[in-house]
C-alpha cells in the first residue's frame, strides 16, 4: 500500500510541479517566441513561429537606441550593485555583530524605505535632480537605486553575518591571528557567499527599475532597456517595432535567467532569509 | 608553562551588567582549575577576560608575573577550546590543526610533523584530510583540543567543552581531557556547569554565583567543608537536603527530630544576633538504614521513622526518597539551585527527602522505614546570610562538636 | 528592554540576604565605557553612517520637499505662475473625479491582487516545500516571474491579447479585450499576479520552514486530515510570517505602475494613483499637483503599514532590537 501512495502521491506532486512550470513559463515563452518570428508571420495568432528569424535581433544591435540603452542598463546596475553591498555590508555587520545606540532606528528606517511608495519621490527628485543637474545622467538613477536596494541589502545580509559562527573570529584569535588576519582567512570566506547572494539580488531588483528610469531621464544619455522599449521604432520609423522590442526584451531577459538557473538555491536562501526572523 | 593570577578582576558591561565582581585568584603552573556555577554566573567572562576576548574592566591578570590586561589575544600564548568547538569549517581536519602554526610561521616540515603528533595523540589521524561538517561530535571535539594543544601553549582554556556530547561521550572525553593534561602538564583553566566534571576532573575547583567566587579548594574540601549554602547545594549528587531547624532550649526541632547540639555550635546561637531559624543540610549518602548499622555507628547519629515514597535500586545502593512533613527551608540560594537544576530533580526545595542506603536494605515502596543519620557529618546554615555555621577554620564538624 | 529589579533595589530590609551576593544588573549603569565599547559605538556609527546618509539624503529630504511643492502652484509650462497657495492643490486633487477614480482602481488592484496571491502563494509555497519530485526545477521555474523585467513580462502580455497578433486575444469575443475598461483591469491583475505570486510564495515557504515536522506527525497521529493539519497547525505557527508577506505584498500592489504602463498607459479609466500622479509631473509637467499626489499616497502607504503593525501586530522583520549576536 504505501508503495501505491508513493507513486499516485508523486504522479499528483509531480502534475501540480507541471502546472507551475507552465504557468510560470508561458509568458516568457511567448515573447522569446515573437522574437524569433518574422515579419509576416507576426501576426498569425500562433504560440510558436512557424518562420524563424534573427532578423530583429540583428535590428537592435544595430540601432544605437538599444545598445546604448543596455549600456546604461548594465553600467547603472553593476554600479549601483556594487555601491549598495558595500554600504550595505558596512551597516549589516554593524546591526548584526556591534552594540550602539541608533541600531533600531536604522533598521526602522531601511524598513521605511522598503515600503515607501516610490512614485513618491518621483516629483520632488524631478525637481532636485534638474536642479542639480543630475537629471537624465547616470548618477541621477544610481543614486534612487542604491537608496531603495540598500534596505534588501541590509536585511539580506544581517541574516546572512547573523548565520556566521563568530565564534571563529574569536578562535582565529586565540589562535594567533591579527583582527585582519582573523578577517580575511576565517570570516571572508564565510561571507563571501552572503554578499554574493545579496548583490544578484540587488542587481536584480535595480535591473527591474521602470518608474525611475522613465521618470529621471530624457533621452538615450541615460535611460535604460526598459525604459528605452517604449520609445523603440522598428528598422525604419514606419516598421512595426513589434520584433524588435521583444528582441530587447529577451535580450535582458537573459541574465535573470541565467542567474535563476545556475544560483536558484542562493536566491532562494537570500529571500526567505532575510524575510524571517534572524 | 605559566602560573595565572587574577588580582581583584572585575568586569561591568556598557548595559550594566556586572557580569564577574572582585575575583582573586592564584592559578599555579600545571595547576587544573575548574571554573563551576549556574549558568550566567560569569564564568565564560572570566575565562574570556583571561584569553583576552573580553577587556578587563578593572583589576589585574597576570601570566607568567606579567601584567598582561592589555595585550593582544596572539600575545598571550594561550588556546582555548570553545563549546561550540569553533572548528573553520571551510579547512580541513589538518588545516584546522595547523591554522595556529600557520599563524605563527613555521615551515611546513614542523607544521606537519607537530600536526601528526597531534592527531596521533587524539586519535584523529585518518580523519585529517575531512572537513568538519563531515566529523560526528565527539570527533570535531577532539579536532578543537587537537588546535589547542598543537603549538604548546602556555595554557589551556576551555569553555564548557564536553557540554555539547551525549552523556556516554561526555564521560569518555572526560577521561581523555584529564589524560591529555597529566600528560601535558600544562597550566589549564576549565569552565564548566557540570558539578560531576568538576569534582572528578580538577586540582581545585572555583565556586562562583553571580559574578563572586564562593569557595575555592580542592573537590573533596568543597564536598567536606563548603562555606555556604550555595556551595553545599551545588556539589553533591544528588544535592544536599536542606530543611527547616528551629533552634529551642538548646537543641534544633526538624523533621528528623529533635538534634542535639555541641557546645561550640550552641555557643555560636547563643550569640545577641544569632538567626532563631536555621536550615539544617545533610547529604544523601549519610543516611543508613536502621537495621544495618552497629551500635559504635548508631550513636554518632539519631533515627527517625519516615513513609518511603520512592526506591531507585542502583546496584551498588539505593536512592529511597521519603515523605518528611514540616516547614520548608527557604533561602534565595535555594531557590537559585533549584532554578538552575530544573527543580525537577533538586530535592532540597521539596517536601521530599533523598536518601542513598545500601543495596542490602529491603525496603520497600508504600512501607514506613526507620532510618538513622550521622549527626557528625550535617552542617547548619544561616538563611539570611547563607553562612555555614558549623564550620570551625575552615572544617565542618556537624552539630555535635565541642 | 526593561531590566528586572534585584532584591536590594526594592527590599532595602532583606539587603543582609543579598549583601553576600553582588548586584547583577541595574546598578552601575553610570559605570564610565570602556575604551573598547567606545570604540565600539563609533565603529557601528561609523559603519551605519554612509548607509544611513544616502537613505536620508534621497528620502528623507525629497519627501519634505515635496510637501513644500505641494503646496504651491507650480505648472513648469508656467513657471512664472508659480507662487505660495497652502492647501489649494489638496483641495483640487481630492476634489477631482479622476483622483478617485485612480483610487479605486488602486484599492481594487490591491486588495484582489493580494487576495489572490494568498491563495495562489500558499498553494506554491506548499509546492515547493513539499513535493516529492523536481523540487529544484519547481524552485527555479518559480523565480523566473520574480527575476524578470516588470516592464518586458507587460509587454509579454500585451502582445498576447492583442488582436491578431497574441495567442490569447481570441479568448474574448469582441477580440480587443485591451480596449475595455473591466477586461483590462482583469488583465492588469493576471499580469500582476503572475509576477508577484512567486515572492508572496518564497516568504510563506519562510514561514512554512518554521512549521516543525514532528508537530505535523503529531497531529497525524492525533487524527488531524490534511486540511485541519493545515488550518490548524500550519497556519497559526505560519501567522506572523503571512502577515509580513502581506504587508509587503500590499504595498508593493499600491505601487503597481510597470504593467499599466505598459498594458494600457491608463487609458480607459484604468490609471493607477502611481500612473495618475507620474502623468501630472511628467507628461503634464504640473509639479505642485504630481508633488499633491505624490504626498497622498506616502499617507495612505503610511496609514496601510501603521494599520498592519497596529491591528494585526505584524512584526516588523529585523526589529528583534534586544538580540545580540
Ligand atoms: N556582551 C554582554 N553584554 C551584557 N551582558 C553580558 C554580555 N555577555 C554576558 N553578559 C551577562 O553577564 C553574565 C555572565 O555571563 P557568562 O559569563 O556568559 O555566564 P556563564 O558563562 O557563567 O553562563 C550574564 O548575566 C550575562 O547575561
Ligand atoms: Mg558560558
Amino acid at each position: 500500500m504505501a508503495v501505491e501512495t508513493t507513486t499516485r502521491a508523486k504522479l499528483r506532486w509531480g502534475l501540480l510541479d507541471v502546472l507551475v512550470v507552465v504557468f510560470a513559463l508561458i509568458p516568457v515563452l511567448w515573447i522569446a517566441s515573437l522574437s524569433f518570428k518574422t515579419p509576416a508571420t507576426l501576426t498569425d495568432g500562433k504560440f510558436f513561429p512557424r518562420e524563424w528569424t534573427l532578423d530583429n535581433y540583428k535590428t537592435i544591435f544595430e540601432t544605437d537606441q538599444f545598445v546604448r540603452a543596455l549600456i546604461n542598463s548594465i553600467g547603472i546596475a553593476l554600479i549601483a550593485t556594487l555601491v549598495a553591498v558595500v554600504l550595505g555590508a558596512m551597516a549589516a555587520y554593524a546591526i548584526s555583530r556591534l552594540d550602539f545606540p541608533g541600531k533600531g532606528l536604522l533598521v526602522g528606517v531601511s524598513l521605511l524605505i522598503a515600503m515607501f511608495p516610490q512614485v513618491s519621490l518621483v516629483s520632488p527628485l524631478f525637481e532636485i535632480e534638474r536642479q542639480l543637474g543630475l537629471f537624465d545622467t547616470w548618477p541621477g538613477l544610481i543614486l534612487p537605486y542604491i537608496t531603495f536596494a540598500l534596505p534588501l541589502a541590509i536585511y539580506t545580509l544581517s541574516a546572512f553575518f547573523k548565520q556566521i559562527p563568530w565564534d571563529l573570529e574569536k578562535a582565529a584569535k586565540m589562535d594567533g591571528a591579527t583582527q585582519a588576519q582573523a578577517f580575511r582567512r576565517v570570516i571572508a570566506p564565510l561571507a563571501a557567499p552572503g554578499l554574493f547572494t545579496t548583490a544578484i539580488l540587488v542587481f536584480i531588483f535595480c535591473w527591474n527599475d521602470f518608474l525611475f528610469a522613465i521618470s529621471l531621464t530624457s533621452t538615450e544619455r541615460s535611460r535604460t532597456v526598459p525604459a528605452a522599449l517604449s520609445f523603440f521604432t522598428g528598422a525604419s520609423q514606419f516598421e512595426d517595432p513589434t520584433g524588435a522590442i521583444c528582441a530587447a526584451a529577451v535580450v535582458i531577459t537573459v541574465p535573470i535567467i541565467l542567474f535563476v538557473l545556475f544560483f536558484q538555491r542562493r536566491i532562494v536562501s537570500g529571500l526567505t532569509s532575510g524575510a524571517v526572523k534572524g | 608553562m605559566a602560573d595565572i593570577v587574577l588580582d581583584k578582576v572585575s568586569k561591568s558591561f556598557p548595559d550594566g551588567t556586572v557580569a564577574v565582581q572582585d575575583v582573586d585568584l592564584e592559578i599555579a603552573d600545571g595547576e587544573f582549575v575548574i571554573l563551576v556555577g549556574p549558568s550566567g554566573c560569569g564564568k565564560s567572562t572570566t575565562l574570556n577576560m583571561i584569553a583576552g576576548l573580553e577587556d578587563i574592566s578593572s583589576g589585574e591578570l597576570r601570566i607568567a608575573g606579567q601584567r598582561v590586561n592589555d595585550k593582544a589575544p596572539r600575545d598571550r600564548d594561550i588556546a582555548m577550546v570553545f563549546q561550540s568547538y569553533a572548528l573553520y569549517p571551510n579547512m580541513t581536519v589538518r588545516e584546522n590543526m595547523a591554522f595556529p602554526l600557520r599563524l605563527a610561521k613555521l615551515d611546513k616540515e614542523t607544521i606537519n610533523a607537530k600536526v601528526d603528533e597531534a592527531a596521533k595523540v587524539l586519535e584523529l589521524t585518518s580523519l585529517l584530510d575531512r572537513k568538519p561538517a563531515n566529523l560526528s561530535g565527539g570527533q570535531r571535539q577532539r579536532v578543537a583540543m587537537g588546535r589547542a594543544i598543537v603549538r604548546q601553549p602556555k595554557a589551556f582554556l576551555m569553555d564548557e567543552p564536553l557540554s555539547n556530547l551525549d552523556a556516554k561521550l561526555r564521560v569518555q572525553m572526560r577521561t581523555v581531557v584529564s589524560r591529555l593534561q597529566k600528560q601535558l602538564g600544562t597550566t589549564t583553566v576549565y569552565v564548566t556547569h557540570d558539578q560531576t566534571e568538576a569534582m572528578t576532573l580538577g586540582d581545585r575547583v572555583v565556586i562562583m554565583r553571580g559574578g563572586a567566587v564562593q569557595q575555592v579548594g580542592p573537590p573533596q574540601e568543597l564536598y567536606d567543608h563548603p562555606r555556604n549554602l550555595f556551595v553545599a547545594g551545588f556539589i553533591g549528587s544528588p544535592s544536599m537536603n536542606f530543611l527547616h531547624a528551629a533552634v529551642q532550649d538548646g537543641s534544633l526541632r526538624t523533621a528528623l527530630g529533635d538534634v542535639p547540639l555541641g557546645d561550640r555550635v550552641r555557643r555560636e546561637l547563643e550569640a545577641a544576633d544569632a538567626p532563631r531559624e536555621l536550615i539544617l543540610g545533610i547529604r544523601p549518602e549519610h543516611f543508613e538504614d536502621a537495621e544495618l548499622i552497629d551500635d559504635d555507628t548508631r550513636r554518632r547519629g539519631l533515627e527517625f521513622d519516615a513513609p518511603v515514597e520512592i526506591v531507585e535500586s542502583m546496584g551498588s545502593d539505593k536512592y529511597v526518597y521519603f515523605t518528611v512533613e514540616g516547614e520548608r527551608a527557604s533561602a534565595a540560594e535555594l531557590e537559585e539551585l533549584a532554578a538552575d537544576a530544573g527543580s525537577a530533580d533538586f530535592a532540597g526545595a521539596g517536601g521530599n527527602l533523598v536518601t542513598r542506603l545500601s543495596a542490602e536494605s529491603p525496603v520497600a515502596e508504600g512501607q514506613s522505614r526507620r532510618v538513622w543519620f550521622n549527626l557528625e557529618k550535617i552542617h547548619l546554615f544561616d538563611p539570611g546570610t547563607g553562612r555555614n555555621l558549623t564550620l570551625h577554620e575552615g572544617r565542618a564538624a556537624g552539630a555535635l562538636a565541642d | 528592554m526593561t531590566l528586572p529589579a534585584t532584591p536590594t533595589d526594592t527590599a532595602p530590609e532583606k539587603s543582609s540576604a543579598s549583601a553576600s551576593v553582588p548586584t547583577q544588573r541595574g546598578s552601575r549603569r553610570t559605570a564610565p565605557l570602556s575604551e573598547n565599547k567606545k570604540a565600539e559605538r563609533k565603529l557601528g556609527w561609523l559603519l551605519c553612517a554612509p548607509a544611513a546618509l544616502v537613505m536620508v539624503a534621497v528620502t528623507a529630504y525629497p519627501i519634505i520637499y515635496s510637501v513644500w511643492l505641494s503646496l504651491q502652484r507650480y505648472d513648469l509650462r508656467f513657471p512664472d505662475q508659480r507662487e505660495f497657495i497652502g492647501l489649494e492643490n489638496y483641495v483640487t486633487v481630492l476634489t477631482n473625479e479622476f483622483w478617485w477614480t485612480a483610487f479605486g482602481v488602486t484599492a481594487l488592484i490591491t486588495v484582489v491582487t493580494v487576495a489572490v496571491e494568498l491563495v495562489l502563494g500558499m498553494g506554491l509555497a506548499l509546492i515547493m516545500h513539499r513535493t516529492l519530485v523536481g523540487r529544484g526545477i519547481v524552485r527555479t521555474s518559480a523565480l523566473i516571474p520574480y527575476g524578470i523585467v516588470t516592464v518586458v513580462a507587460a509587454f509579454s502580455w500585451r502582445y498576447a491579447w492583442t488582436p491578431g497578433t497574441g495567442y490569447l486575444a481570441d479568448l474574448f469575443s469582441d477580440g480587443a479585450p485591451l480596449t475595455e475598461r473591466a477586461s483590462s483591469l482583469a488583465i492588469i491583475m493576471l499580469a500582476e499576479i503572475w509576477k508577484t505570486t512567486p515572492f508572496m510564495a518564497l516568504l510563506l515557504m519562510a514561514g512554512l520552514a518554521l512549521v516543525p515536522e514532528d508537530l505535523l506527525k503529531a497531529a497525524s497521529t492525533d487524527g488531524a486530515t490534511a486540511w485541519q493539519r493545515f488550518t490548524k497547525v500550519m497556519l497559526p505557527v505560519m501567522k506572523p510570517a503571512i502577515l509580513v508577506a502581506l504587508l509587503f505584498r500590499t504595498l508593493d500592489a499600491f505601487r503597481v505602475f510597470d504593467n499599466i504602463f505598459v498594458l494600457t498607459a491608463g487609458g480607459n479609466e484604468t490609471s493607477s494613483v502611481s500612473m495618475l500622479a507620474y502623468n501630472n509631473l511628467i507628461r503634464g509637467l504640473n509639479l505642485g499637483i504630481g508633488s499633491t499626489m505624490s504626498v497622498l499616497i506616502f499617507i495612505t502607504v503610511a496609514i496601510i503599514a501603521f494599520v498592519f503593525v497596529k491591528l494585526f501586530g505584524t512584526a516588523a522583520p529585523g526589529s528583534d532590537d534586544g538580540e545580540r549576536r
